[in-house]
């Protein structure tokens, strides 16, 4: 069995946002780039569903869609423990055309599993995953918890206020929610240096067309200096709100 | 010139930063109170390989550089640095020796488990009477045909408690002076060895040093490490490679108090303002930024050195000096920042001062370095 892991590269969590170009593009200047934290969990799943003796996954691979700015994100994850990595040659535009790269490469070579993150920590579009399944005509399920291969596939998915445990045939697609796995691996130093020798392939993109296009992007206003009020003087408080904050 | 670090650098220094938050983080406080040794992390410190990481692959280590050393050694030792200590005794002063000079036999036993940290070495050369001139060794060790017969007391051994695999120097030929000293490797739980009980230290206090007495401990001949009369020169060549890593373990204490400094400056207020809004605490901020980058470099430069092959002992003596004395001002200027919040153990300025003291004292003192990077000049 073969397992397809889809790896965003994200923007570190702490990094501080910046725009360029007229706030159409990220300025990517000093960015540390990661693993989009679920993908990284997905991976570590997949990782744990191949060391268990049990089940017959004998192949972890990690797919981007990205440019060669990404390739030391998945040299990371051969370093964590992948079998090798597939990077589409495109800039990731929106779901559509990411979701539409995968699939390209699926036609051609069969996986039996395919993780998704359930959303990427830097646009957050929640997409990709079912796009894929749809694109695929597999079956998509989201919000999965746990993938468990013994004899009967079962995947766990949550669902408010519980658990969900539904059945289904390879080839499908799952989309991860954290606690697919506990926490994500440290790659070792046998990993890193493993990871050497493992291939990172870079195949040409598809032709497939770009339908959406950022006009802007826009920071939250940044947090106004906070006023403290003597509690003795709540009139002050009431004239704040009625004629600065104009609440009332 | 090439100041820029590989992407596998970065991954090895993102590593141990990710392990010593995930797992050194939660408990230091209280494992560096009671002196508890860090068994689990240590463990865990093995099983992603930073135990033996400077050994070669053939010999079960991680293959990675000085470079990247220097950088797990610096994220380790930020956040606990009596599990750094641990990691830069097993890693540059007890497999460096065997790999280097060790034979095949001495590699197979034990480099290989040291290499994948499932055992721990521990290097014997300090003794009660023997410190920083370390060629005075009391300690004996009489050729009696087949065997060593070794006796006497070696002092502040870390790892003494922990490891399995001593490197224990001794006099065999007293007439030869420091040439006549032996490089032996013992077996901790050989007959006639007693380890001593638990220094209560000031800092690094989960780390385990302890004395550890020989008392007629025979070791087999095959067990000499290098040539007859070689233990004194293995000593000081392995100490040259140490020091990169007490160095950069002392790199690691500075900036792990600078960035909480940092931080706490940014967020206390006084007199209406940020306290880093106050010129004399932003500039202190600064002194203490450039002084750690300038150790910074002094360690990346040794280690750089060590990796062509080029000599090094006198770099890695300037670094562990200049790291050594700005660990020690940094963590007290990192102290006054935090004010009296620095001086209670929640804040954890206090322990990285009290580990900083540390490293101006062992793998030869400041006042040694200077010795040896006087020498120097001279050459
Ligand atoms: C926690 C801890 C862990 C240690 N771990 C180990 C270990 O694993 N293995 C090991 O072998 N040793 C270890 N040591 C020993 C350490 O290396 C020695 O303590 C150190 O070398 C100093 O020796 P000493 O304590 O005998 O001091 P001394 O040599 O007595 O020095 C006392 C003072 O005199 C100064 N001094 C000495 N000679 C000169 C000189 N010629 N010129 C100017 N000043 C001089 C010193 O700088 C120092 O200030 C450890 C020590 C500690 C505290």
């Amino acid at each position: 069995m073969k397992i397809l892991v889809c790896i965003s590269n994200v923007p570190d969590t702490t990094t501080k946002v910046k725009f360029k170009e007229d706030n159409t593009l990220l300025d990517d200047s000093g960015i540390q780039w990661i693993i989009n934290p679920w993908d990284e969990l997905a991976l570590t799943r997949a990782l744990e569903l191949k060391e268990d003796a049990g089940n017959s996954v004998n192949e972890v691979c990690v797919i981007n869609v990205g440019g060669s700015l990404t390739e030391a994100t998945l040299r990371k994850a051969l370093a964590i423990g992948a079998d090798k990595a597939i990077r589409i040659d495109a800039c990731p535009s929106d779901a559509y055309h990411v979701a539409g790269q995968i699939a390209e490469y699926l036609k051609e070579n069969v996986y039996d599993l395919i993780f998704s993150g359930i959303e990427s920590s830097d646009y957050n579009g929640s997409s990709v995953g079912a796009m894929l399944a749809e694109f695929m005509n597999y079956s998509g399920i989201s919000s999965v918890t746990n993938v468990n291969l013994d004899d009967d596939i079962v995947v766990s998915r949550a669902i408010p206020g519980g658990k969900q445990m539904i059945k289904t045939e390879t080839p499908f697609v799952a989309i991860v929610q954290k606690g697919i796995a506990k926490e994500p691996r440290i790659p070792s130093m046998r990993g890193i240096m493993m990871a050497r020798k493992k291939p990172l392939e870079v195949i040409p993109a598809a032709e497939l067309p770009v339908l959406t296009q950022t006009v802007k992007f826009e920071l939250p206003q940044a947090k106004g200096t906070c006023k403290m009020i003597d509690p003795e003087h709540v009139e002050q408080l009431v004239e704040l709100l009625k004629n600065e904050a104009k609440v009332l | 010139m090439n100041f820029e670090f590989t992407e596998e650098h970065l991954m090895i220094r993102d590593a141990a930063r990710d392990f010593a938050q995930r797992e050194l983080l939660p408990g230091v406080i209280e494992r560096d109170d009671k002196a508890i040794y860090p068994t689990e992390q240590v463990k865990k410190l093995a099983e992603l390989g930073f135990l033996g990481m400077l050994v070669g692959s053939k010999y079960d280590g991680g293959g990675m550089d000085t470079i990247s050393y220097v950088l797990a050694m610096e994220e380790i030792s930020k956040v606990d640095s009596s599990v750094a200590v641990i990691m830069s005794v097993n890693n540059s002063l007890v497999c460096w020796g065997v790999e280097k000079y060790g034979t095949e036999e001495q590699k197979e036993k034990y480099l290989k488990p040291m290499a994948r940290g499932e055992k721990i070495g521990a290097f014997l050369l300090s003794e009660p009477e023997a410190g920083s001139d370390a060629t005075s060794q009391r300690t004996t060790a009489i050729d009696m045909g087949d065997h060593y017969l070794v006796n006497g007391t070696k002092n502040w051994i870390t790892n003494g408690k922990s490891a399995s695999t001593y490197i224990v120097f001794a006099q065999t030929h007293k007439e030869l002076k420091h040439r006549g000293i032996n490089a032996l490797i013992v077996e901790a739980d050989t007959e006639g060895i007693s380890v001593g009980p638990h220094e209560n230290k000031m800092g690094m206090r989960a780390s385990d040093t302890h004395s550890v007495m020989f008392n007629n401990v025979k070791v087999p001949k095959e067990n000499r490490l290098g040539e007859e009369g070689f233990g004194f020169k293995l000593a000081m060549k392995s100490l040259e490679g140490g020091r990169i890593g007490i160095a950069s373990q002392a790199l690691g204490i500075a900036s792990g108090a600078y960035e909480l400094a940092l931080k706490y400056a940014q967020e206390r207020k006084a007199f209406g303002k940020e306290i880093i809004n106050h010129q004399v605490i932003a500039f202190k901020l600064a002194d203490m930024a450039v002084e750690i980058e300038a150790a910074r470099y002094f360690c990346l430069k040794a280690a750089w050195l060590k990796d062509q092959g080029k000599p090094y002992g006198h770099a890695s003596a300037m670094a562990k000096l200049y790291a050594a004395e700005t660990a020690m001002k940094v963590t007290t200027e990192a102290v006054q920042i935090h004010g009296g919040y620095g001086y209670v153990k929640e804040y954890h300025v206090e322990r990285l001062m009290r580990e900083a003291k540390l490293t101006q004292i062992y793998e030869g003192t400041s006042e040694i370095q200077k010795i040896v990077i006087s020498r120097g000049l001279m050459d």
